[in-house]
């Protein structure tokens, strides 16, 4: 499935700003079955510097310094990018106790491997909580196949947990996320991160788009697209493996993956240090748009 | 008995007491022999011919020594107020030739084993990947720092200055107990220290030979300088603090003055083009090599810690790019873990080819199976610490049986966070305590440098003693002693200065060390602060003589000019209502109370005291600009303050505090204009001090010349004027006995001649201004900047102003309103040259904040 993707960030500010500081990860990922052929940043006021790198974790950063008083700060991304369908091998991945990978894991000493066990240590959003194991456990029970579990755990949340952008902030621990089964994407792929290594298996964080489709014989509205997150986990053989526990579904061409960490904080789309305006008002707007070749 | 006899008499007098007291492992004396180790014999031998309490008075001499060259460390995070001075012990630690080429050959191994370890941790990782370190080692690690990965040249040295804590165990081997490797504090410390003693110890010190220090302080020059060799011959080295309210600022001031550096804090700095700049009174200078005092996660709010103010935006994005060198490198704090410890002596094997010289504090990891067992099995043994600083050690053998368990779970619900370390006890040294030389526990920090492709060690360091026998642990904060430590030499060393020889000085370009806007700032205020405090003391000093000539005479003339000096110490102070508005006449009759408070109350920023301790503050600010003697006299007013602070108030005391405080401005003055090179930072301060100085004299002409008074009135006041002004012999000199209205403006207002008039200042103020860099923004050669033209509409009033005019009183208003106008203009101009200043030269960054980031919602 190829997608053509406009990604824009505005802030406005009350006071003016005298000069910023960013660094963006919002060009799409060339990895996992999908290749990012175009990725362009217009960025207004225009940048005095920018450079580009790739970062601990393979994502595609954007860095730009503004020297120049602004009131506005507009970033837009366009990006083309390239999904496969990888729904069939999907369906043929061999599954192993849980244990038996957790185990395999810990005693490899595959270069590869050695450094996939940095996902297994808990991270600040993604900390070891005990309830979080309680709630793990339930899923991965004794002897059960890796991804069955994981499958189980994702439709878990799923259905205990309500969506409601109202109920967490950017900065809720996820302490009360669990406590108030309640939460937004985010919020619940941590969670599922949380719960895989609290049994000692690695996850890692995805941030992305979904692309919504409207009701059928309705029109697909401008902007209504938007960053979304779940997360993947290892099972060693096939490497890393994608669940969106938001939607019950297993990622397939109607997720496209921007950057990959232990949790958000390493892979925030844009952040940035800004010299006065304390307050500041932000919209966002994405649009996936499927395209031909 | 012969003398030798006595000596040595002496020595084992000493020796019987200080052995009994000894157990375990002792520095200097050997039980078995009952005699010192060969290399302490000459020091003991002179210790021993001391007179009773020549030891202690020499301590205390160097505790002055310390004090008065501001050797400080701040307790807590307040600047001043809280400064302990450094305590030195006096009897340094000796170490033998032999014993420290062994402990320097370990040094320099472990430096070049650590450099490596960061190297590949943020290069290629073929320690993890080679299964030499386990991969939650490194990844659990706070000090891990993703965002440096790929940043440091893996073919160059990174680990440019390091820290080493040894101590030696009972076996008489020094242990590695600790490292600091991302901004090791200490060296300046150790070099004040030696200068103390070599005063203090003087003779003591000849009689050994001792090694100096100052090579080693040439040789971190030279690494730095060289840094950036294929850029740049004569790289812009600053160093960067996080501030006066940092425990060692003072060593951060104190190596910056030595070394020739900038000091700087995080806002003195700003990245564009993706290169570091320095924002100093001439503009932007583009900085090359940042030595920094803080810590890595701080160092970039934007890459790393988000909440850092101390930091810069921008700054690992510079280093990444090559444009900016910094030392040690941002990720270093990771080798300071104490999990790396038992895996050193097989990377040494692997890497260096090698076995490892200086061992280090038997250390257990426990996210190692078998290690944790270990730990578990034998924890009441042993010291249990974290990898990072997330949290404090604990001494587990000071725990009971639930907080062992409790420690057992901690421990095995993250085991890769812990350590087990063996409590090393370690060996006694010779120390100064209540005049009486017993045994302490000892710990030395040694320094080292990257040079010429490997390490310099400075032979000698900062030793630091346990505060009474039992203590084990020794920190400052909590009140150890340091000592310096000898390292003696085979042969006598060259003598080094610290500089090159002067031929190889010659073409080199003579420059400025730049000024940052903040020390321009700062200099300006304690201009004016000094200025101010100079001018209260004056005013204070005339209403008390007024006050003990009206008590003596009850003269009412006398009470008219006290009420007009009290009027205007109001004013100055700003303390109101004070002797101004309707209570004025009650608190007249009874004045002292008020006049105490205006002079002594700390909690007020007007009141005498409260300006000094303005002026204190922005000195301290500036602490690495002052020469020695002028800190002296800076330190000489804060200790007056200190016994003002302590001593119960009174009228008496208050007069000679205020005659020795303003002997000290006056001293702090002459140092100034003596010793200060005349840049930009002399001038600011000076036009501080004048700008200062034109506003109080003429509040003080307002509040006492501007009305009508009576004829004898008027003369008092007049002369009271001359005299608070130290102007009364130039005024007879030039007008006999004549005085009157106009002798006195001519002298005090309008004589150019005259430093204390009011058109002398102004003058003053004009050539000052036009001295200061003029590059930003560019402009015209013949044009004046706003600051200029301001000051100079201001001395042409001078000049035209005529003095008949002045002097005469409105009949209606019974106010001369003439002098009034020219007043107010005086007060007007200069304020607002002072905001053109400010906006010109001190540029204020606006506060900074952090971008509210995008949340992912699904809509």
């Amino acid at each position: 499935m190829n997608y053509r993707i406009r990604h824009t960030t505005r802030y406005q500010y009350p006071d003016v700003v005298s000069h910023c500081f960013n660094e963006a990860r919002m060009s799409p990922l060339t990895a996992h079955g999908q290749q990012c052929v175009r990725s362009r940043f217009v960025i207004h006021p225009t940048p005095d510097y920018t450079s580009q790198r790739e970062d601990y974790f393979g994502n595609q950063v954007t860095s730009f310094h503004i020297l120049q008083p602004h009131r506005e700060l507009t970033v837009t991304v366009y990006s083309d990018v390239h999904v496969d369908d990888l729904s069939q091998p999907l369906l043929f991945m061999k599954d192993t106790p849980w244990e038996a990978v957790r185990d395999q894991l810990a005693a490899s000493l595959d270069s590869a491997l050695l450094s996939v066990r940095e996902f297994v240590l808990p991270s600040e959003l993604a900390p070891l909580l005990e309830d979080v194991r309680a709630y793990a456990l339930l899923s991965f029970l004794p002897g059960r196949p890796l991804l069955e579990a994981v499958k189980d755990l994702n439709k878990r949340i799923f259905t205990d947990f309500k969506y409601d952008p109202a109920s967490t902030t950017i900065s809720t621990p996820l302490a009360d996320v669990l406590a108030q089964r309640a939460g937004v994407c985010q919020d619940f792929a941590h969670l599922a991160i949380a719960c895989v290594r609290s049994v000692g298996l690695p996850a890692r964080y995805v941030s992305g788009y979904l692309e919504t489709l409207p009701p059928p014989g309705e029109e697909k509205m401008v902007g209504a697209d938007a960053s979304h997150a779940w997360f993947a986990v290892h099972n060693l053989d096939d490497g890393w493996v994608a669940f969106d526990p938001t939607n019950n579904v297993q990622p397939g061409v109607q997720h496209i993956m921007l950057a990959a960490g232990r949790d958000f904080a390493d892979v925030t789309p844009l952040k940035g240090v800004i010299f006065g305006g304390a307050q500041h008002q932000l919209s966002v707007s994405v649009d996936v748009a499927r395209h031909s070749g | 008995m012969t003398a030798e006899a006595r000596q040595s008499a002496a020595l084992l007098d000493l020796g019987a007491s200080y052995g009994e007291a000894a157990s375990g492992y002792d520095e200097m004396w050997v039980p078995l022999e009952k005699a010192p180790h060969a290399h302490w014999q000459i020091l003991m031998q002179d210790l021993s011919r001391l007179r009773g309490g020549e030891l202690e008075r020499r301590r205390l001499e160097s505790s002055r020594l310390l004090r008065e060259n501001g050797v400080t460390y701040n307790v807590y995070n307040d600047p001043r107020g809280q400064q302990r001075t450094w305590q030195l012990d006096p009897i340094p630690l000796m170490i033998s030739s032999a014993d420290w080429a062994v402990i320097s050959a370990g040094l320099k191994q472990r430096a070049r084993l650590l450099d490596y370890i960061l190297r590949d941790l943020y290069g290629p990782r073929h320690l993890i990947r080679d299964g030499l370190l386990p991969p939650e080692l490194v990844f659990s690690h706070q000090g891990f720092l993703r965002p440096c990965d790929q940043t440091l040249d893996s073919e160059q040295q990174q680990l440019l200055l390091y820290a080493a804590d040894l101590a030696r165990g009972p076996d008489g081997r020094m242990w590695v107990i600790g490292d600091r490797t991302q901004a090791p504090s200490g060296a300046g410390y150790a070099l004040e220290t030696r200068s103390a003693m070599t005063r203090v110890m003087a003779a003591e010190f000849r009689h050994n030979q001792v090694h100096r220090l100052s090579l080693f302080f040439r040789n971190l020059r030279a690494m730095l300088s060289g840094l950036m060799a294929d850029k740049k011959d004569d790289p812009h080295v600053v160093l960067l603090t996080p501030g006066p309210r940092n425990e060692t600022y003072f060593e951060h001031a104190y190596l910056a003055s030595y070394l020739g550096y900038t000091l700087v804090q995080g806002d003195d700095l700003s990245v564009r083009d993706g290169k570091v700049w320095m924002k100093s009174i001439d503009g932007l200078k583009q900085v090359d090599i940042i030595v920094r005092r803080v810590d890595d996660t701080f160092c970039d709010p934007l890459e790393l810690r988000e909440d850092s103010l101390l930091g810069v935006p921008g700054l690992l994005e510079a280093a990444r790019q090559g444009n900016v060198v910094i030392a040690n490198p941002l990720g270093s704090s990771l080798l300071e873990s104490p999990a790396l410890n038992p895996f050193l002596p097989n990377i040494a094997q692997k890497i260096l080819g090698e076995e490892i010289l200086l061992p280090s504090a038997a250390t257990w990891w426990c996210g190692d199976k078998t290690a944790r067992d270990h730990v578990l099995k034998n924890l009441a043994d042993l010291v249990i610490k974290p990898i990072d600083r997330r949290l404090p050690s604990i001494f587990a053998s000071s725990l009971d049986k639930a907080g062992l368990e409790t420690l057992k779970t901690q421990i095995l619900s993250a085991p890769y966070l812990y350590v087990g370390q063996q409590v090393l006890s370690c060996s006694t040294a010779p120390s100064l305590r209540d005049e009486k030389i017993v045994p302490r526990r000892a710990l030395l920090r040694t320094f080292l440098t990257a040079h010429q492709g490997d390490y310099d060690v400075m032979p000698g360091g900062l030793t630091r003693t346990a505060p009474d026998e039992h203590s084990v642990f020794i920190t400052n904060q909590t009140g150890g002693l340091s000592k310096d430590t000898w390292v003696l030499a085979d042969k006598p060393d060259d003598q080094t200065s610290l500089w090159p020889s002067p031929q190889a000085r010659v073409g080199a370009a003579v420059h400025e060390v730049a000024l940052t806007s903040r020390s321009g700032e700062n200099l300006y205020w304690v201009g004016r602060y000094a200025a101010r405090a100079e001018a209260i003391l004056r005013v204070l000093r005339s209403v008390i003589y007024k006050l003990s000539d009206y008590d003596d005479y009850r003269d009412d003339s006398d009470l008219q000019v006290l009420e007009r000096l009290l009027v205007a110490l109001t004013f100055q102070t700003g303390m109101f209502p004070g002797f101004v508005g309707d209570e004025a006449k009650e608190k007249m009759r009874n004045p002292r109370a008020e006049i105490m408070r205006m002079a002594t109350d700390p909690n007020h920023p007007g009141s005498l005291i409260g300006t000094l301790n303005l002026l204190m503050q922005s000195a301290f600010n500036v602490r690495d600009i002052w020469s020695v003697d002028t800190w002296r006299v800076i330190d000489d007013i804060d200790e007056i303050l200190q016994s003002i602070a302590d001593g119960e108030p009174s009228f008496v005391t208050l007069q000679n505090n205020l005659d020795s405080l303003l002997g000290c401005l006056m001293a702090f003055f002459g140092q100034t204009q003596e010793s200060m090179p005349h840049e930009s930072g002399w001038y600011l301060f000076n036009i501080g001090r004048r700008m200062e100085r034109a506003l109080q004299l003429s509040g003080l002409v307002r509040h006492t010349v501007l009305f009508r008074s009576s004829e004898v009135v008027e003369h008092l006041i007049l002369e009271a004027l001359l005299v608070n002004q130290e102007s009364l012999s130039s005024h007879r000199r030039r007008y006999r006995a004549a005085q009157s209205p106009s002798t006195v403006f001519d002298l005090m207002l309008l004589d150019v001649r005259h430093p204390r008039s009011l058109a002398y200042q102004v003058r003053k103020i004009s050539e000052l201004v036009e001295r200061l860099p003029q590059s930003q923004p560019v402009e015209r050669s013949h044009s004046l900047n706003d600051e200029q033209r301001i000051i100079l509409k201001l001395y042409t009033e001078f000049q035209l102003a005529d003095l008949n005019r002045l002097v005469k009183v409105n009949d209606e208003s019974g106010v001369r309103t003439v002098l009034d106008g020219l007043l107010t203009n005086v007060e007007k101009r200069v304020r607002k040259a002072s905001e053109f200043l400010t906006q010109r030269y001190f540029s204020h960054t606006s506060d900074a904040y952090q971008l509210a980031p995008t949340r992912t919602e699904l809509l």
